[in-house]
């Protein structure tokens, strides 16, 4: 009976102690944790917008369960970016930020995670690559891969990656042109 | 230079007790990755780069170092029956500790590695030293193993990490260091390339021990 509560007593102690340090390091990393993720989502936001002097995450709409960034020059709003994911790359998902502006043409993409083929669909993440979908809008482009039929460059030995990825941003354009007048209000001023 | 250093100091790399012997043994007689074949989950998943490899050897580093200096100090107090739990909440809080540092301090790294990191919780090396050496060993010689294993086994990852990068990516950190006109033979940075590259650097380190041998 003495052991017993020798090893409640020692194991309970232990937890304790391990307890209380690691609140304290919660603590003190919990503000330099959420500053390192914010600086992650400007610097993908700043990629894909037009210049912007507001601070879009502080100025983000979720319509349907999206959100939006919206980029703003003098007070009006330029352009938005948001995200566009698909579960169909070759790797698992494949998510992306996408900056539109306020005509619906796309001003940039950037990869944010996936998980293809290095030196094969992993190369849908480059900025070569991606400098195809700049300008094109839902109207003025047919987007699918063009082994599909469509507009967009597939990688050679890597189909599924592209068509994830065209895909993924049709969707979110689309999703984008019905939030549009929620995200930018009439007036340029909202 | 692990030959060189082994060399210039036969007599205090031979003495077990001595600090610098419980430092070195981890680094090359004991390595964990080479000698012991110890810790491969994350051995073969993040050597994909040299970066990565220094990253997770020295995540694992500091929680080894910490984990053995107290698992050394506590061990006449833990009864011999709930040892093994007991262990297992001062590694996982030393884990659940670079975790949150490193995520604050080193975003990027800390996303390289993602689930990696808090799974250093069930690297058997950890587990294996507090085991095996912190919990019948003083509190310096301790140290002295965690950090000697802990040091062999960046060396090994980032080792692995160089020779996959290099072959796979045709870079070193990032550098590009073969030119342009070097094809990267891809298969090395997919999971393949961790399987034959640990199995050729194994082959050698054991040509290189039973040289040693022979000399002796």
């Amino acid at each position: 009976m003495r052991d017993m509560a020798r090893m409640v007593l020692v194991l309970t102690t232990v937890c304790v102690v391990a307890a209380l340090g690691l609140a304290k390091v919660y603590d003190l990393t919990e503000e330099p944790i959420r500053q390192a993720l914010r600086e992650e989502l400007l610097r993908g936001v700043r990629a894909v917008l037009p210049p912007f002097d507001n601070a879009p995450d502080q100025d983000a709409r979720v319509v349907d369960g999206r959100t939006y960034y919206v980029g703003r020059k003098g007070g009006r709003a330029v352009a938005a970016a948001f995200e566009a994911a698909s579960p169909e790359g070759y790797g698992g998902w494949i998510r992306a930020l996408v900056g539109v502006d306020r005509e619906g043409r796309v001003t940039g993409v950037v990869i944010l995670q996936h998980a293809e083929t290095p030196g094969l669909g992993a190369k849908a993440a480059d900025p070569g690559y991606l400098a195809q979908f700049r300008g094109k809008s839902l109207q003025s482009a047919n987007w699918a891969v063009k082994k599909d039929g469509g507009d967009f460059d597939q990688i050679t030995g890597a189909t599924i990656t592209p068509r994830a990825l065209v895909k993924a941003i049709r969707e979110a354009l689309e999703a984008f042109e019905a939030a549009k007048s929620q995200i930018f209000t009439p007036g340029g001023e909202g | 230079m692990k030959m060189g250093s082994q060399r210039e100091r036969p007599t205090s790399a031979q003495k077990p007790g001595s600090l610098f012997f419980e430092f070195w043994k981890g680094i090359a007689s004991e390595n964990p990755v080479f000698r012991l074949v110890l810790g491969m989950c994350p051995t073969l998943a993040v050597t994909t780069e040299a970066v990565n490899g220094i990253g997770m050897g020295l995540a694992t580093t500091f929680v080894l170092l910490c984990s053995n200096a107290v698992v050394s100090l506590i061990r006449s107090v833990i009864p011999a029956k709930v040892r093994i739990p007991a262990y297992i909440v001062v590694i996982a809080s030393f884990v659940t500790v670079v975790d949150l540092v490193m995520n604050a301090y080193a975003h990027d790294l800390h996303k390289a590695l993602g689930v990696f990191i808090p799974l250093i919780v069930v690297n058997c090396i950890i587990l294996g030293r507090a085991e095996a050496f912190a919990s019948k060993h003083g509190v310096a010689a301790s140290m002295a193993d965690g950090l000697g294993m802990g040091l062999g086994f960046t060396l090994s990852l980032t080792l692995l990490g160089s020779v996959r990068e290099v072959l796979g990516n045709g870079t070193w950190f990032g550098l590009p260091l073969l030119g342009s006109g070097f094809s990267p033979v891809i298969v090395m940075i997919l999971p393949p390339g961790a399987f034959i590259t640990l199995g050729l650097l194994l082959a050698g380190m054991n040509r290189w021990g039973a040289l040693r041998i022979r000399k002796t």
